[in-house]
């Protein structure tokens, strides 16, 4: 380790610190409001005048058929004038306020980092956690170009969703409740990317799983709120379990989780050996559970449960990505790691073209977005598995613009439609089923401007921020086809050269799908006549600035978010900004790792990429134009009327069976192996009343017999003396 | 601050008061009982109550000044005291503590005055004998962390079980007879073999000629004994000690023990008496019988049963239908954890186990102290009875989310760090043992969170639940020491570590462990 003074050590790295604790303040403030009000109901609060008290009736209702979709937040039932929480005035200050001092506090860190010249990360130690013999785990935070990335996105991302947040939960019940969850979400996000070791990361990992499951099942009195977050909960740890293992493998074999010092000594494994390639699999298992991943995904699309601005930056923008951070954190490892690495980007691929399939076929304009997500986070596997980790992470920053823009947007359509619907008293139709929307351009054209940029950026049209990222991750998938360790090594019998060929078709065919469903979301949106009903019709509007704000940030965002990263061949064309920024700044962090992966052979001709770039444009326009010739919004008719699906239309109307599958092969066995043989057959059956119970009735056996030797009965005893002297006499005639 | 106890002399007298006290306090209420015999039931209550609760809040006063007075580093032990007893048979009443008996000690005295609080209102049944039944019990857990003598050890641990015996039996539910009768032939099964240990122990030290020894400084450095006899011995203290962890499968007494058990009761069991059995290992079984312990076959016989232990434990504990006995069987799996990282012999194991035993008393403690809360305004521990109560009881909902957190082990709560130091280091001598008892992190997952999702979450359906009470000061009060432990030991538990870190480092060397295993990488051959 370097001793000399960090150039970081006086300027305002000092207070980075203050990333993490900020939200931390607000959390406690925004949790005490939550807490107080509730315990003490004020004549002015919600819960007093049986607002949120009428529990029962909500309760009943919510599991009708057909309410306003899931997202409907308790605000909705009565059709009163809803008083607002009565803290909301405090809590809308401290809630979106800390994440603007965050974010802020982020700029003026990064600001300082340009500043210097930085090849070791700048660590910052608070004090010591756990110190147990030659184990020493610091609470410590680390400061280099991936976590500034990651800390900018999830403080910039996360203040627009906040600021957001403030008109989509206004007249919710729980107003201060949900702020103090995202607050703290927001913290460990950062504790997560901070990290400056494995311990404090899993921390942020398993915390930011947490917030997950508290805001996905925070409208708790559905049942089908409470079951998604407990499941997203549940399904992460089989992940967590993963990340735990592979740190206990680091740790006895390189005797420490700092990542400083891991990387200085991922040298001693050898290069393709199995501890490392043993290590970097069991870290995967934690990103594919985190990131939603084959055959962990089936999660993500239930986590839709929760408020839409959630899904935003926890289920899109930020903690499904850390799955991706993490590898590029390991990086050091994972080079080491061929067959490990084409694991990723093989269930990368794999999950970017499934996940797009059902993609095409759903109704729900958050569940297109839910697996549009996960598409996209194969993308970014892919990226980070074949070593261009520079690439995962570009994807990672534009993917968190273009699809915090896309569910935000799709968060304002279903604010509208609810409103309409709510204006009207309509309890029976679903405000998040495309089928009831349609022609919402005329009523929302801020929104459905903004959604066109974010779907033209994650179709890969340029010159939008999707494009080139994407674009990045396809072409580095099949340079690494040659010359590099990757191609040389094998997975499944297969030539690693073969999978990455396979990998790129992939992410070709799921861009092209991408291309289509995108589309058909917005055809079916924003375009053709309106399905919502006469009477609903009047009343859909744009949301208030405070929504359409931050929509407006990210679709500039969106648009220009490739300027991050521009290739070469582009900006040697035609010098439209600086090459290849972020994969500078990241060259410290990944740098060596990204060249022993790509072994100095895997480069391809400038006219093939240029004509693999014209390729992935083409096919991003053919998957619009298919998409755009082939459905006729106008044909399509409103939910209450439409006919159910058949053959493979239904199985990707059902996801392919997979939760079902799921539950037959795994959940119900345990369940009822646990019940029927563990606790009915060897816990009351085998040892209590066989041994512990039947031990006691043997004694009772055995006293019973004594006590029917003392009866009292003199010709008893007669005759056992009888029997007692023979069998004496012969025992002495055997000795004699 | 050390000059402080120097000057009154304060390691001199603490442990000898704090297992005098107790039964002091336990004469008092005798004495007030029969004053009280002939009033009203609601002054008799109260005046039981404050009386225990003053010997209870005094005892732990005084009690945490051994968090500073001992010199935790140092071989000998601690505020020792020796005085005679039965001389003529080797018998003195010998006491003294290190690191690790402190922590537990410190762990009882501060848990009482919360069980006191915790049956406030709910024992209105003869409550002078119960709290000075549970002041007794007091002194026998507390002496057992203490002994240093083999007799007064056992004499300490059989006094444990009477009023225990007796709290499940008189003020416990309905099949109260056959859970305290059981509890009581359970223990005794095992405690009497090790009396006989015990008694050949002593007399081998002994000597042919002279009185038995049964000084434990003596008895665990003289005793070379034949490798069989060595295990029959060690068997004898390992059966007493299973019992009362309890380890795989002699557990089945304890879920009946706790569901029976009034809320004291249960707290008192799953803190502090289970802990019992792991000090028995550490203290006792494994010093006395290294080569027993170590033996290949023994070692991994024991891992064995903690891993089944532990993940049976876990999959019984999702199916169950009672809140209590849910929380039971997920004692069996937390213990088993414990067992596991005594038995792996690293550093970190030893010092993650000794964690995980004072992170399950604080937890299952505080859950048990929850159950009693909606018990009392319900009088139903079935979880399909409840449903949706956040609505209604937000304090109490806040609270138990946060003691299930820590009982599944989230990081940033005490669970976490116990579990991780356990497995991290039990994966350097037993890796597959800590891989499989890692999965439990999943399967404790869905226990609680299930369980805590059908009592607080899912919509407020019955309307029994409707018009439930939030917890008042008195349970909050009584909470919130708990939480802050829970948050304290998750995110600053070097204080804790340090405090054991010798201790259970010269147990680990003692027994041929890794204590600070120097890493070195051999390069792998592709």
């Amino acid at each position: 380790m370097m001793q000399s003074v960090h150039p970081l050590a006086e300027t305002v790295a000092r207070f980075v610190w203050w990333l993490p604790a900020l939200p931390l303040i607000g959390f406690v403030i925004n949790g005490a409001l939550s807490i107080y009000a509730s315990a003490k109901p004020g004549p002015a609060d919600p819960s007093a005048n049986g607002h949120d008290g009428s529990n029962i009736g909500h309760g009943s209702h919510a599991t009708d058929e057909g309410n306003h979709g899931h997202d409907d937040g308790d605000g909705h039932d009565d059709h009163a004038p809803t008083p607002r929480h009565r803290f909301a005035g405090i809590t809308s200050i401290v809630g979106p306020g800390v994440l603007v001092l965050t974010f802020g506090l982020a700029i003026a860190l990064f600001v300082a980092m340009r500043g210097v010249e930085m090849h070791e990360p700048f660590v910052s130690t608070l004090f010591a956690w756990m110190p147990v013999g030659d184990l020493h785990i610091n609470a410590a935070l680390q400061l280099d170009g991936l976590s500034m990335v990651m800390v900018l996105v999830i403080t910039g991302v996360g203040m627009l969703i906040h600021v957001f947040s403030v008109g989509y939960m206004q007249d919710d019940a729980g107003y201060p409740r949900y702020f103090a969850y995202l607050n703290l979400f927001v913290f460990f996000m950062l504790l997560l990317v901070l990290g400056a070791n494995y311990v404090v990361t899993f921390v942020g990992w398993e915390g930011v799983g947490l917030c997950s499951y508290l805001l996905i099942g925070f409208w708790f009195s559905e049942k089908a709120n409470a079951d998604a977050g407990k499941k997203a909960f549940v399904v992460n740890r089989i992940g967590d379990f993963g990340f735990m293992v592979a740190m206990f493998m680091l740790f006895a074999h390189l005797g420490t989780l700092d990542y400083a010092t891991i990387a200085e000594r991922a040298g001693q494994f050898a290069p393709g050996g199995v501890v490392v390639t043993a290590i970097c699999l069991f870290l995967f298992l934690g990103c594919v559970g985190k990131s939603a991943q084959i055959p962990l995904f089936v999660w993500l699309p239930d986590a839709m449960a929760g408020p839409t601005p959630v899904s935003a930056l926890i289920h899109a923008a930020t903690m499904v990505t850390a799955g991706v951070f993490l590898i590029a954190r390991s990086a050091s490892l994972f080079s080491l790691a061929p067959v490990a690495s084409l694991t990723v980007a093989l269930v990368g691929g794999v999950t970017a073209l499934f996940a797009a399939t059902i993609g095409l076929k759903q109704w729900d304009i958050k569940k297109v977005l839910a697996y549009s997500t996960i598409s996209q986070l194969g993308y970014m596997f892919v990226g980070v598995g074949v070593g261009a980790y520079t690439a995962g992470i570009f994807h990672l920053v534009t993917h968190a613009f273009f699809k915090a823009l896309l569910f935000l947007g799709a968060g304002s359509v279903i604010y509208a439609m609810h409103k309409a619907y709510h204006a009207t008293r309509n309890h029976s139709d679903d405000a998040q089923d495309m089928r009831n929307m349609g022609g919402l351009k005329k009523f929302m054209p801020v929104t459905w401007t903004l959604m066109w940029i974010a779907t033209l950026a994650i179709a890969g049209v340029p010159p939008f921020a999707g494009f080139f990222s994407k674009d990045e991750i396809l072409g580095a998938t099949f340079a690494r086809a040659h010359g590099s360790t990757l191609a040389d090594a094998s997975l499944l019998g297969m030539s690693g050269s073969t999978v990455l060929y396979i990998v790129w078709v992939f992410g070709l065919a799921a861009a092209l799908l991408t291309a289509i469903y995108m589309t058909r979301m917005m055809l079916y949106t924003f375009h053709g006549p309106n399905r919502t009903g006469d009477d609903a019709r009047p009343h859909l509007a744009e949301a208030p600035w405070v929504m359409t704000g931050p929509l407006l940030v990210l679709g500039v965002l969106s648009a220009i978010g490739g300027w991050l990263n521009l290739p070469g061949v582009i900006t040697d064309l035609a010098p439209i900004g600086p090459t290849a920024s972020l994969e500078h700044w990241l060259e410290p962090v990944v740098g060596e790792a990204t060249a022993r992966v790509a072994g100095g052979g895997a480069h391809v001709a400038v006219s093939t990429e240029a004509l693999l770039i014209g390729l992935a444009v083409a096919i991003a326009i053919a998957g619009m134009a298919i998409a755009w010739a082939r459905l006729k919004p106008s044909a399509l008719v409103a939910k209450s009327a439409a006919a159910p699906a058949t053959g493979i239309q239904r199985v990707l109307e059902n996801k392919w069976y997979v939760d079902e599958a799921y539950d037959a092969a795994i959940v119900k066995p345990t369940f009822a192996v646990s019940k029927s043989v563990l606790w009915g057959g060897v816990d009351v059956g085998l040892i209590d009343t066989l041994l512990v119970n039947g031990s006691a009735a043997l004694t009772r056996f055995f006293g019973w017999m004594g006590s029917q030797l003392q009866s009292g009965r003199v010709g008893t005893y007669a005759w056992l003396i009888v029997i007692g002297a023979v069998l004496l006499l012969r025992a002495f005639a055997r000795v004699a | 601050m050390q000059s402080i106890f120097d000057a009154i002399g304060y390691n001199s007298w603490i442990l000898t008061l704090l297992l005098v006290l107790p039964i002091v306090g336990a004469g008092v209420l005798i004495a007030q009982a029969q004053r009280h015999s002939s009033s009203d039931g609601a002054a008799t209550m109260s005046s039981a109550r404050r009386t225990a609760l003053l010997f209870f809040g005094v005892e732990c006063l005084v009690s945490i000044g051994l968090w500073w007075s001992v010199d935790y580093e140092s071989t000998a032990w601690q505020a020792a005291v020796t005085l005679p007893w039965i001389e003529s048979w080797g018998i003195f009443f010998r006491i003294g503590v290190d690191g690790i008996a402190v922590v537990l000690i410190l762990l009882t005295t501060c848990l009482m005055p919360l069980t006191v609080l915790g049956s406030w209102t709910s024992i209105r049944e003869k409550p002078h004998a119960f709290y000075a039944l549970l002041l007794v019990l007091t002194t026998g857990m507390l002496g057992v962390f203490m002994s240093l003598d083999l007799v007064l050890f056992y004499v300490f641990w059989e006094l444990m079980l009477v009023p225990m015996y007796l709290i499940i039996g008189i003020w416990g539910g309905k099949r109260r007879l056959y859970a305290s009768l059981k509890f009581f032939l359970f223990t005794m099964l095992g405690s009497l073999l090790m009396l006989v240990a015990i008694v050949y122990i002593g007399i081998e030290a002994g000597g042919l000629n002279g009185p038995p020894i049964f000084d434990y400084d003596v008895v665990t450095t003289t005793g070379a004994y034949s490798y069989n006899t060595a295990l029959w011995l060690f068997g004898a203290f390992f059966l007493a000690f299973a019992v009362k962890v309890p380890m795989f499968p002699f557990h089945t007494w304890l879920p009946d023990a706790h569901v029976e058990a009034p809320t004291a009761g249960s707290v008192v069991l799953a803190s502090i008496m289970l802990k019992m059995g792991t000090f028995g290992f550490v203290r006792f079984a494994l010093p006395l019988f290294p080569y027993a312990a170590t033996h290949p076959a023994v070692k991994s016989a024991v891992i064995t049963l903690a891993v089944v232990g532990i993940v049976y434990g876990a999959l019984v504990s999702m199916v169950q239908p009672d809140f209590k006995k849910l929380v039971a069987y997920s004692s069996v799996s937390h213990m088993g954890f414990v067992i596991l990282g005594i038995f792996a012999f690293t550093t970190q194991s030893v010092q993650g186990a000794l964690m995980v035993n004072i992170n399950h008393g604080i937890s299952t403690g505080a859950l048990f102290l929850l159950i009693g809360m909606i018990y009392e305004r319900r009088h139903t521990r079935m979880i399909a009875d409840f449903g949706g109560i956040a609505k209604v009881m937000p304090i109490f909902a806040v609270m138990l989310t946060i003691v299930a957190l820590s009982s599944i082990g989230v990081p940033g709560t005490n669970g976490f760090v116990g579990e991780f130091l356990v497995l991290i280091g039990a994966f350097r001598t037993e890796p597959i043992a800590a891989v499989i008892a890692a999965t439990v992190i999943i399967f404790a997952a869905v226990y609680l969170l299930w369980a805590l999702q059908r009592i607080i979450y899912n919509p407020l359906s019955k309307p029994e639940n409707a018009a439930l009470k939030d917890l008042n000061w008195r349970e909050i009060g009584l909470l919130v020491p708990l939480i802050a432990a829970i948050f304290w030991l998750g995110l600053y538990p070097a204080p804790v570590l340090n405090r054991t870190h010798a201790a259970a480092n010269r147990l680990v060397e003692r027994m041929g462990g890794m204590p600070e295993a120097n890493i070195t990488v051999v390069p792998e051959r592709r």
